[in-house]
């Protein structure tokens, strides 16, 4: 008993020792991190799932497959752009893509709360086979459970994937090296603030729709133009410079961007002036980092762009051999400065 | 982005950063009053244009930062309490009281929100009769009118269930406790931007006078602070020591009206004790008798604990421009964003924040 315990009792020194689970625990941040690190890695670490990413890589009866699974909580349910049925389909797709797999099958686990509006789970269904459709995918397997009225926020989703990984596509951040360019299919922060935009005693006006969308097609296609993909981030919670610094962690590399190439849209650009967030800490959902040699960043661009959902594809960096495990930007001014990893969710300012 | 853009211009900033190297003859240090601009500072690397001879020291214009523990374990004490809603900007949420802050309160079952503005937590307020909505009203004379509007219309329009924790301060007095400082090495100042939109330039006239340094109100751009440092050191290499206006785009002379008379209807002047620099008179606001049923001080009566501040943060000196924040032993070591010692780490605006999140990397 004892023994087995000490196998996986969290590493030490715990840094930080909370005596109860925060909100920022799930922000994406530092403290998302250290828990992983200090206690679900010693728990359930295996060789098979020892790269940290999105998707594990495990091979069945001789085929690599990438399997993946993520929970859906957000709120509202409906946002400009998108909902949590969409999110919840694109987003487990994506973690596979971020593998290099091609997603296949997909399960969806429900979490109804008593009172949930039948008419508005239809929705949600409907936009989930919609958007399965779109990313081609089957939902093949699923669970629902209703919780009491009050024990939760109305619906909540759960999905998992798996996907086949091509033959000779190995992608980890363990591949980046200096002299790599860095490529972002496009503009980033749209999701996050949609989202924000219709939240509860935040709603204000704008054009800004989330940039959900499935990136399995982008993956493919550079896969298929023969593009020596290093490693792929979709910059989800907390942002491309969150996505940026756990590719500089788990790489053991530096990462150097530049702020004058990274593209934000206007609408997220003003409403991230006002609200006092960093567009770069602000969640995408349908764009993806690529880290590829820089010979063939011209190529990989030429790809992304012929693509809608990489129409805007831009280099913004790349990998330097100087700060490993941090990542600095250029500003517009010239200067250089750390990207930090931030401790949870960004506060919106006082003044 | 028009409006941003072109106070971010490269080419602009390195101009405006030539003309203050021409123009430096001695060593002088400027005080950048507003959390804002210091972190403009150091986001954007602007200390690094400016010639070795000028040191920019950071001021004690951090809402979050300044406010006293004693506060913030009043705010813990009422948040906790069954039926209260505790509406607060989200800066507040993470910086340490005595024992706990915002968040943890929230995390075992305080009914805590963020708000963007007290107009919200008012109609929350209404939509919810039956709860307690109290609003954690802290700032400058910036977020002081909007404060005061939410409490104005709770009484207008008979919202009993409304009350703020007043915890305001005002930007002069201390200006005027800094240069009292014995230990005060500030030449200059850039006055923050926003606080004299509200206000105006009058306030600061006689301190700069009293005193004799120049008082430029600056904007939160890099075009804007580097601006308000060629001004100042303009005025200080004259041997002047006058209050300018560099942001005119937003700044009247005079203030807004409107705006100062909301917060003359509601508040008065009070003093106030400031973290870091202990009680300063006549230095904050407090509710008029006349919107006392307001006040969650009053209508909670929380008693003061002793506040307990860790002896080993040195925010207090880095709010008096003393200390620079690499320079505490606790720095990054014991003290960061994610156990923080004093607000300065917490806050989007403090000091040792900014030092954080923008500087540790290796050269």
């Amino acid at each position: 008993m004892t023994s087995s315990r000490r196998d996986w009792s969290p590493t030490c020194p715990v840094p930080v020792r909370h005596d109860a689970i925060m909100l920022a625990h799930g922000g994406g941040g530092r403290l998302t991190r250290e828990l992983i690190e200090t206690l679900f890695l010693p728990a359930f670490a295996s060789p098979a799932g020892a790269a940290r990413h999105d998707s594990a890589v495990v091979t069945l009866g001789g085929i690599r497959v990438a399997f993946s699974t993520d929970t859906y909580v957000v709120h509202p349910r409906f946002f400009p752009g998108g909902d949590i049925g969409r999110l919840a389909v694109f987003g487990t797709v994506n973690d596979l893509a971020m593998a290099g797999a091609r997603p296949s099958y997909l399960s969806a686990g429900f979490v109804l709360e008593e009172g949930l509006p039948y008419a508005e789970l239809e929705r949600v269904v409907a936009s989930m086979r919609e958007a399965a459709v779109i990313a081609g995918v089957e939902l093949v397997t699923g669970d629902t459970k209703v919780v009491d009225r009050g024990k939760g926020d109305g619906l909540f989703i759960n999905t998992a994937g798996i996907g086949l990984v091509p033959d000779g596509v190995d992608l980890h951040p363990g591949q980046a090296a200096p002299g790599d360019v860095v490529l972002l299919s496009g503009d980033v922060g749209r999701h996050g603030i949609a989202v924000l935009s219709v939240r509860d005693g935040l709603a204000f006006e704008t054009s800004v729709e989330s940039d959900c969308a499935p990136l399995a097609d982008l993956v493919a296609a550079l896969v298929g133009a023969g593009v020596a993909l290093r490693c792929l981030r979709d910059p989800t919670r907390g942002g491309l410079a969150t996505a940026l610094n756990e590719l500089a962690l788990d790489g053991g590399v530096g990462v150097e961007i530049d702020e004058a190439a990274i593209p934000v849209h206007e609408g997220v650009a003003g409403a991230c002036e006002i609200l006092g967030l960093d567009p770069l800490y602000v969640a995408c959902e349908g764009r993806m980092i690529a880290i590829v040699p820089e010979e063939h960043a011209a190529p990989a661009l030429d790809v992304l762009r012929r693509h809608p959902v990489g129409a805007g594809a831009a280099l913004v960096g790349r990998i330097v051999g100087e700060h490993p495990k941090a990542v600095a930007l250029r500003t517009r001014l010239g200067s250089r400065r750390l990207l930090d990893l931030l401790s949870g969710e960004q506060l919106p300012r006082i003044c | 982005m028009r409006l941003v853009d072109e106070y971010r211009d490269r080419d602009v900033a390195l101009r405006f950063a030539a003309a203050i190297r021409a123009r430096v003859r001695r060593p002088w240090s400027i005080m950048e009053v507003c959390g804002g601009q210091t972190h403009a500072i150091v986001r954007f690397g602007i200390d690094e244009l400016l010639p070795p001879e000028l040191t920019l020291i950071h001021g004690p214009g951090c809402p979050v930062c300044v406010t006293p523990v004693e506060m913030l374990d009043k705010a813990t004490a009422i948040a906790a309490r069954p039926g209260v809603v505790f509406c607060s900007f989200g800066d507040m949420l993470r910086v340490p009281g005595s024992e706990l802050d915002l968040f943890a309160v929230k995390a075992r079952g305080g009914d805590v929100r963020v708000v963007y503005s007290p107009m919200d937590a008012l109609a929350l307020a209404e939509r919810m009769p039956a709860r307690e909505v109290v609003f954690f009203a802290v700032g400058f004379e910036t977020t002081a009118p909007a404060n005061a509007m939410a409490v104005y219309e709770a009484r207008r329009r008979g919202i009993k269930n409304f009350s703020i924790l007043v915890a305001h301060v005002l930007v002069p007095p201390a200006l005027e406790a800094i240069l009292a400082s014995p230990a005060c090495r500030v030449n200059g100042f850039l006055a923050a931007g926003h606080v004299c939109t509200i206000m105006g330039l009058d306030e600061y006239r006689p301190i700069a006078a009293r005193y004799r340094v120049p008082i430029v109100a600056t904007g939160f751009e890099p075009i804007d602070i580097l601006q308000g440092i060629a001004m100042c050191v303009e005025q200080l290499e004259d041997g002047r020591a006058e209050v300018e206006n560099q942001y005119e785009r937003s700044v009247r002379a005079y203030g807004n009206a409107t705006a100062m008379a909301m917060i003359q209807e509601v508040f008065e002047v009070v003093p106030r004790a400031w973290r870091g620099f202990g009680p300063i008179p006549a230095s904050g606001l407090g509710l008029r008798a006349e919107y006392a049923e307001h006040d969650a001080e009053r209508r909670f009566e929380v008693t003061t604990v002793t506040a307990r501040e860790d002896p080993a943060c040195q925010m207090g000196l880095v709010l008096q421009g003393l200390v620079k924040p690499p320079d505490c032993p606790a720095f990054g070591t014991r003290c960061t964003p994610e156990i923080p010692l004093g607000a300065t780490m917490v806050s989007s605006e403090g000091a040792c924040a900014a030092y954080y999140r923008y500087r540790r990397l290796a050269r």
